[in-house]
């Protein structure tokens, strides 16, 4: 199947699936829903630099909040426009802010793929453990940089108060349903438009053998920075409507921990070798928590989480997606013999 | 620049530094020596502070020695995850990420687990030392940290003396440079590993004593460490014991002086700017191979 056809087909899913919620018209559903879809573009995001390079990323949540900050960011410069600018500038940043929020979404992901982009190219030279550490560390001094940041609301946490209504959409929530499910859509176009291209065979070589490939001519520094930076931007994307959705933000909740777990567990459930693995995995894993967390508790859907990574990554390796493809070959073997 | 502040600023970051090292010297085994990229750690040390925190308050009994007593039991969780982690990664070769996702997941577990036991609240230990400081001169001791970092010091240096002196000692030393050549001596390098990777465990029971005892602990309260310890085992150079303590005591210092003059909310920043640095600078650390 090619892109463009790919493309359709994803958006027409979308529509169908924006349509049917509309029918339901529950607003609960668009709440749950919207957490859901996020959890897509992390994991697809995650997918595309721990997959299929084999690099493991363990600040998802701090990319994930660099989005929710710069959108913090834009959206309290809007709210003091006065204050901020001089005299001769205050007539066109008026006109400016707010920003839109689909401009704010690119916007996030600018910035955290350019945090991306330093990180990897600090650390993406050595072995990729190294990497890996340094993405932990990274959630955390980005946490403190916020924490000690008043401007974006420091430790006390900021208010963003998104408006009741838009045209077009109805509520406002209906609207960031909407926003995400498009991200949804071009996040699994990238991830599926680079696993099919050369970029894609490129950064199969690094996960499988990095020495050879280097010693082949894959320019792997570049294929890898590649990788960080659109994994990272789309991790900020994901992140940057958030706080619209939230209603007030403080650093606990934008670097929580549960985002990195997330999208490390929902590749690694789904299956990491193809774009359809972290999306399985994001849905099943998605709804079960929204499922837990109104049945028993956040706590302990986390575990279960928690306890669902340990098993798969020990029992299958491959996923759920490797589970079934194996299931098919094995039916198919038994036709063949009979 | 107030003098008195730092040396004080300077001692505090000594007795820090030696804490620090307590915390890392598993580290500096399982990663440096092992190559396991053991990122629970963090979380079986503030393991190690629960037990002694249930221990205590329930006995009032002195956290470091729980954590003696608790040592064996640690060795054998060690035993149980090296089992676990060598017969499904370690055995296959190669497939590191699903090796450091096991660890992601532990630590993860071990953390929302004391979560739920335990809830979110600080939790302390009863010991008559506590609030007590020596004085020399304009120096201060507050003896809280004095008695965790001399202890820790003991530790290190026993570890190392075991490490360089003692045939299995050495053995994982050799483990770590050729595993290959070890087996040819008739070693089972398998086993060399086993025991490293416990002793790198049961270092946690002693760490998360100093821990609570140096401050009240919850259980995401691991989650800070990660980034330090993995700087500090990078600072020093991978699989050398002495360059971690150097490194350690480094940061120490390097925190607390930060701490003391531009506030707490910055030291974590610290060894995340020390750690890319090492890494863009010198990779292999002080004093590394």
């Amino acid at each position: 199947m090619r892109t463009p056809v790919f493309t359709i087909i994803v958006a027409l899913v979308g529509a169908a699936l924006f349509a049917a919620f509309r029918l339901v018209g529950n607003d609960y559903l668009f709440f749950a829903g919207y957490i859901v879809l996020q959890y897509v573009v992390l994991a697809t995001a995650w997918n595309i630099l721990g997959g299929y390079c084999g690099y493991v990323n363990f600040g998802s949540a701090g990319f994930f909040a660099i989005g929710v900050y710069s959108t913090v960011f834009f959206y309290t410069v809007g709210q003091s426009v006065e204050d901020i600018f001089p005299e001769f500038l205050l007539a066109p940043m008026q006109f400016i802010f707010p920003l839109p929020l689909p401009l704010l979404v690119v916007v996030a992901g600018a910035v955290s793929g350019l945090v991306g982009l330093g990180m990897g190219y600090l650390t993406l030279r050595l072995r990729g453990v190294f990497f890996a550490i340094a993405t932990l560390a990274l959630a955390v001094v980005l946490e403190t940089f916020v924490v000690n940041w008043p401007f974006v609301g420091g430790s006390r946490g900021a208010y963003v108060i998104p408006p009741n209504e838009i045209p077009i959409f109805g509520p406002y929530i209906q609207f960031l349903f909407f926003l995400m499910l498009v991200l949804v859509v071009v996040a699994l176009v990238v991830a599926r438009s680079i696993e099919r291209s050369k970029l894609g065979v490129g950064f199969a070589t690094i996960r499988d053998d990095e020495l050879a490939a280097e010693a082949t001519g894959v320019p792997t520094l570049r294929l890898k920075l590649i990788a960080t930076v659109v994994s990272g931007a789309l991790m900020g994307m994901a992140g940057a409507p958030f706080p619209y959705y939230i209603g007030y933000i403080e650093p606990g909740s934008a670097f929580n921990l549960s985002y990195a777990v997330n999208s490390i567990a929902m590749p690694m459930i789904g299956g990491t070798t193809s774009w359809i693995g972290p999306l399985v995995g994001a849905l099943l894993l998605g709804t079960l928590q929204q499922v837990a967390t109104v049945t028993i508790s956040s706590a302990v859907n986390l575990l279960i989480v928690g306890l669902l990574l340990i098993f798969f990554v020990i029992i299958a390796p491959r996923g759920i997606v490797g589970l079934v493809q194996d299931a098919i070959r094995k039916r198919r073997g038994e036709r063949v013999k009979s | 620049m107030d003098f008195d502040l730092l040396i004080n600023a300077i001692i505090a970051g000594l007795m820090l530094g030696a804490f620090y090292a307590a915390v890392t010297a598993g580290i500096s085994i399982s990663f440096g020596m092992l190559d396991i990229v053991n990122i629970a750690h963090p979380g079986f040390i503030i393991l190690g502070s629960y037990i002694a925190y249930i221990v205590n308050s329930q006995l009032g009994v002195d956290p470091i020695v729980i954590a003696i007593v608790a040592l064996p039991a640690f060795y054998a969780l060690g035993m149980i995850i090296y089992d676990i982690y060598y017969r499904s990664f370690e055995r296959h070769g190669q497939d590191s990420l699903r090796g450091l996702a096991f660890f992601f997941g532990l630590l993860f577990v071990t953390e929302v687990a004391l979560n739920l036991v335990f809830g979110v609240d600080y939790r302390s230990v009863n010991v008559p030392y506590i609030g007590g400081s020596v004085s020399i001169g304009a120096m201060e001791f507050p003896v809280r940290m004095l008695v965790p970092a001399l202890v820790s010091l003991a530790m290190f240096g026993g570890l190392q003396i075991f490490m360089s002196r003692t045939f299995i000692g050495r053995a994982v030393m050799a483990v770590s440079q050729d595993p290959q050549a070890l087996q040819l001596m008739a070693v089972d390098p398998i086993r060399i590993k086993r025991i490293a990777f416990s002793i790198s465990l049961a270092t946690c029971s002693m760490a998360g004593a100093f821990l609570i005892i140096i401050q009240p602990v919850i259980p995401s309260a691991g989650r800070e460490y990660i980034g330090r310890v993995f700087a500090i085992c990078v600072l020093g150079g991978l699989g050398s014991l002495p360059g971690t303590l150097i490194a350690a005591l480094l940061i120490g210092v390097i925190e607390s002086i930060t701490a003391t003059f531009y506030g707490p909310s910055w030291a974590p920043a610290v060894s995340f700017g020390l750690l890319l640095l090492t890494l863009a600078v010198r990779p292999s650390g002080l004093l590394g191979r």
